[in-house]
């Protein structure tokens, strides 16, 4: 009679192992659907990471303000070890930039003049909407970032991301609160640019690391290393003449780019509406007339 | 006897702080912390969480609390979705097997298993990175999260082993 319980017991632990088992096995074919479903429908599952990443934005403001206070504390030491260079530097730089500003305002009157001869049709001036990022989503699997503005703020699908230095990349998702950028140097970003001082067309292909490539180059041997890379402007996506980088290296494996813009340095980005929404499908607020804002008058996001 | 509310509610608090500390880990692996290159290398601290957990106290870091944890590590960096639930998951089963092997061996020999397993699921990212974008990805920035992860690993399992005595108590 004491066999039975036994018995009993050894059943059920088999049981509840298989049942473990499937549970396991059921949760892997989830996740395997999850992501051939995201890779056929990408609308569905976007939304549930926009969903998911709206939900724990507070979270992550609330906790990248700490980490930006301690680096800007480091930063601030560090460069009052470095006062007396960098003032040196800086002089230098000021005279440099002093004659610079001189031939700009020389080719400013100039530009002007030759666009009232030529009757040029300005594009329209840009809003933009400065913003904090959040998350710095790293490494191998994608290279994208979070801001703390979303819909409420006015960010579009498709916005061109800058800082000061130039292009970071361009916003994916948009929530309610926040939006995701896919840097330029992401995988999935391919943007038509120009090339050095000849203006040659190409792609700027992200490959998840920090050195994006150049491919599509009608005649591979006329890039130089130093040359600037600017936005093309082409299919409408982003506007013309935005900054990116200079070629890194011209070498048998392809034309690297170095992208002004320092990854680790970014606290602050800027979205911009270029008014371009109406060149693309996408149901965005902006209707695409002129926006006659000028630089001054950006939007702060909370 | 029956403990009271007030004990039992404690005891489900306690139980619940490794999957909320492994959820803080996910959060935290994506905030900017503005050092140069570490974006790059950035470890996956997670990773190193799940395997613990499923490790020491399995019965507290359950498959599905694993595959919530995946998807939101894909969710917040981007990562196609899924990927990391299935990787976490692997790391999960894999741990739980090495279980009665690593009863009673030294601390460094946990390391070293953790090292294997990392290995075999930085392999696995890659694949599945590969096979989702089409494309060859350059898989240097995962071989050095790897090494950094492993790197890692002991400060945050003396953590988890102090946490483990000092809040979830032998159970």
């Amino acid at each position: 009679m004491k066999e039975h319980p036994r018995a009993a017991q050894r059943v059920g632990t088999h049981v509840k192992g298989l049942a473990q088992r499937f549970a396991y096995l059921g949760l892997v074919g989830a996740a395997f659907f999850l992501m051939l479903f995201g890779k056929a429908d990408m609308v569905m599952v976007e939304r549930l990471r926009t969903h998911v990443t709206d939900a724990v934005a507070p979270v992550l403001d609330a906790m990248s303000r700490p980490v930006a206070t301690v680096s800007d504390m480091v930063d601030q030491v560090r460069a009052l070890a470095r006062l007396r260079m960098e003032n040196n530097s800086l002089r230098d730089d000021n005279s440099r930039l002093l004659h610079w500003q001189a031939v700009a305002h020389q080719l400013e009157t100039e530009n002007k003049a030759l666009q009232s001869l030529l009757n040029f049709v300005p594009s329209p001036r840009a809003n933009f909407i400065t913003t904090r990022v959040i998350a710095d989503a790293s490494g191998f699997f994608a290279h994208s970032l979070v801001v703390n503005a979303g819909l409420r703020a006015g960010i579009t699908k498709g916005q061109a991301v800058v800082t000061g230095e130039g292009l970071v990349g361009r916003i994916t998702d948009v929530g309610v609160r926040s939006a995701r950028i896919l840097m330029i140097s992401d995988l999935n970003s391919h943007i038509p640019v120009l090339v050095g001082p000849t203006r040659i067309r190409a792609i700027l292909a992200g490959n998840n690391s920090n050195r994006p490539h150049l491919i599509h180059l009608p005649e591979e041997g006329s890039v130089l290393p130093g040359n600037r890379i600017v936005t093309s402007g082409h299919g409408g996506a982003l506007p013309s003449g935005l900054p990116i980088g200079v070629v890194a290296s011209v070498d048998d494996g392809g034309i690297e780019i170095r992208p002004f813009v320092e990854r680790n340095r970014l606290e602050y980005v800027r979205v911009i509406d270029f008014g371009l929404a109406g060149a693309r499908p996408s149901p965005g607020i902006g209707g695409g007339g002129p926006i006659s804002a000028g630089p001054g008058d950006g939007k702060a996001a909370p | 006897m029956k403990p009271s509310l007030g004990v039992r509610l404690d005891t489900l608090a306690r139980q619940l702080t490794p999957f909320g500390l492994t959820l803080f880990l996910v959060v935290f692996n994506v905030v900017p912390l503005h050092i140069p290159g570490y974006d790059q290398i950035a470890p996956l601290l997670p990773m190193i969480a799940v395997y613990h957990w499923a490790l020491y106290r399995s019965e507290l870091m359950p498959a599905y609390a694993v595959f919530i944890i995946g998807l939101l590590q894909d969710s917040l960096t981007g990562a196609p979705i899924g990927i990391n639930a299935v990787v976490f998951l692997i790391v999960h089963r894999a741990a739980q097997s090495q279980r009665r092997f690593l009863t009673g061996k030294s601390f460094a020999m946990v390391w070293l298993v953790f090292a294997l397993i990392a290995a075999g699921a930085m392999a696995m990212i890659w694949v599945l990175v590969c096979a989702y974008n089409l494309a060859l990805v350059e898989p240097r920035a995962l071989f050095f999260q790897y090494l950094l992860t492993t790197g890692i690993f002991p400060i945050l399992a003396w953590f988890f082993l102090r946490w483990q005595r000092a809040i979830l108590r032998p159970g």
